[in-house]
């Protein structure tokens, strides 16, 4: 933590540090353009359809969007990096193209090991039990079963979901949102991960759950991990994470300790 | 691989020598075919307890819960022989009872397989885009579900069998190479069903009619001799079919006088374990050049 400040003061006192900083995210002027689909309009009609696959056009309802317009930077061991920006910034995109869900269409993303993603969208079977899903969740991300028994009741116990009642052996199906997105946080959280991506997971919890998650984000990020986390709500940015890039319209607008930056990223949104 | 002139100030590397330097990987790239082996392997657990979980699952809303795995293959059962035995009278075939629902489990095996398989990918992309598995773990893990219902369609078959008056025979232990090889096979099918369907969701409205047409193409419902009335090259066609291999193989284990299209058992054997082969391996080369795609979108 300290060292990265002292590097952007400092050249010279962190020279001979250099080589102690182990990169683990480097993204080299990466772009990523995607297509959506603009869903229902003109020119899907049956016939028009048909002609589409005779021809071999693509839909006319596709369009293309340059999420991220080449960005560069590079993350190091036992960084907390927050990505900040307005909606529609590239923050999700670049995640799901460091986690390689994404392709870059120019540039490269270069990792180590696998990031893993973690979206308040990470759905397992909503038709079993919570425990039943920590297990599966364990050993989906490669757990050995030994330490899938061993670990499971800690994980229920981190997620707080038996706090009213004994909500582990029932389906996921009826929890409420909060609850299950404190489950999936808690089952991603449970493994040693070298590059964690938080995508707005920790917003759903409540304020003790919250509290324990900024705990745990510290704890993955001191056992020489790298941690990312996107999110809207600035404090909790400012709580687990020293460096923050700012993201607007797919472009890198500012890159540094999370002081200067949220400082700067408030004084534009509040200009706006 | 881009070529920035944008050097890193302290190291004096550019991001791509950087990244070479420390062993960084580029993100979601392809693993090797036999380290992609090595990994599914390690993932067997997984495999495993996502099987069972979908099996139970998938009967967690009905009030009679597991028993349906015995109760759906007998249902089924008892409506087609209504059908071709009593209303159709069928008169051909000596235990026409036996000889029905022996190639009806057998080919649902596959028929559930596959129709589970086509959905494998894209019913499952939350648990795709948030963990890093093998994703070939989806489609194995949907075969050995329906593996794990055939077994429960099978003791029920055998109860048919033995109350129609067959006797219990040492040829009934050739059911077990003769499942194994099914279920290698239809593993293969469904990887790659499952790529295909996770591109595009037509796949799953055309699936159910591809399945019905390969159903009367393999002689479930009614006698194959049947078949030796088609001009030679389509009945040589049905011979090769690999469903009608694998229900023959197990009528002949169970049933003591059964019409069989194939005569040598020598080659009924060869052809379903090439059938195996032949789509085990092709389908998981298949399913696995599509590795880096799923999810994406």
């Amino acid at each position: 933590m300290v060292e990265h400040l002292e590097t952007s003061n400092d050249a010279t006192i962190t020279l001979p540090r250099i080589t102690d900083r182990i990169p683990t995210v480097v993204v080299d002027d990466a772009h990523v353009i995607y297509r959506v689909h603009k869903g229902a309009g003109g020119g899907t009609t049956p016939v028009a359809a048909l002609r589409r696959l005779v021809k071999r056009t693509s839909a006319p309802n596709v369009q293309e969007v340059h999420a991220v317009k080449g960005v560069t930077f590079t993350a190091y061991r036992g960084e907390a990096i927050g990505l900040i920006g307005s909606n529609g910034s590239g923050k999700s995109t670049i995640l799901r193209a460091i986690a390689g869900l994404l392709p870059v269409n120019r540039g490269a993303v270069y990792t180590q090991g696998q990031p893993s993603l973690l979206g308040v969208n990470a759905a397992l079977l909503n038709d079993l039990s919570g425990e039943r899903n920590v297990a599966l969740g364990c050993l989906a991300m490669g757990m050995h079963p030994d330490d899938v028994a061993r670990m499971t009741p800690e994980i229920i116990e981190f997620s707080g979901i038996n706090e009213r009642g004994d909500f582990a052996s029932l389906p996921m199906r009826t929890y409420s949102s909060g609850m299950a997105a404190r489950l999936r946080f808690s089952i991603a959280a449970a493994k040693k991960h070298d590059v964690l991506l938080i995508d707005e997971a920790l917003a759903t919890g409540d304020k003790g759950f919250r509290k324990r998650s900024e705990q745990r984000v510290r704890e993955l990020r001191e056992g020489a991990g790298t941690v990312f986390l996107v999110s809207h709500q600035l404090s909790s940015v400012r709580d687990t994470c020293e460096r923050t890039i700012w993201l607007e319209s797919g472009l890198i607008r500012m890159d540094g300790p999370t002081d200067d930056v949220i400082r700067a990223y408030e004084a534009f949104a509040n200009k706006k | 691989m881009a070529d920035t002139a944008l050097v890193d100030p302290a190291t004096g590397l550019t991001q791509a020598q950087l990244a070479a330097r420390h062993g960084l990987r580029v993100a979601g790239e392809r693993p090797s075919l036999t380290e992609y082996s090595r990994r599914l392997w390690a993932y067997r657990h997984f495999i495993a307890a996502y099987a069972n979980a979908k099996l139970v699952a998938s009967y967690s809303n009905a009030k009679l819960g597991q028993i349906w795995q015995v109760l759906t293959p007998l249902t089924n059962a008892a409506v087609y022989y209504l059908i071709f035995g009593v209303v159709l009278a069928q008169k051909e075939i000596p235990n026409f009872i036996a000889y029905l629902t022996t190639g009806l489990f057998i080919f649902n095996f596959t028929q559930s397989a596959v129709l589970a398989g086509t959905q494998s990918i894209s019913s499952n992309l939350g648990l795709i885009r948030a963990l890093h598995f093998p994703r070939a773990s989806l489609p194995v893990a949907a075969t050995l579900t329906q593996f794990q219902q055939l077994l429960a369609s099978m003791v029920v078959l055998v109860g048919i069998v033995l109350v129609t008056g067959e006797p219990i025979t040492l040829e009934w232990l050739l059911m077990v190479p003769a499942l194994l090889l099914q279920a290698v096979f239809n593993a293969g099918v469904v990887m790659v069903v499952a790529r295909m369907g996770s591109k595009s969701s037509d796949l799953k409205q055309l699936m159910p009619f591809i399945m019905r047409t390969w159903m009367y193409g393999s002689g479930v419902l009614y006698s194959v001799s049947l078949f030796n009335r088609l001009p030679e090259w389509a009945a040589t066609l049905i011979q090769y079919n690999p469903m009608l291999v694998y229900i023959e193989l197990a009528r002949h284990a169970l049933l003591e006088q059964t019409p069989l299209l194939n005569e040598s058992l020598t080659q009924l054997w060869l052809v379903a374990a090439a059938w195996a082969m032949a789509a085990g391996i092709g389908g998981f080369v298949y399913f696995w050049r599509g590795e880096q795609e799923y999810g994406r979108g």
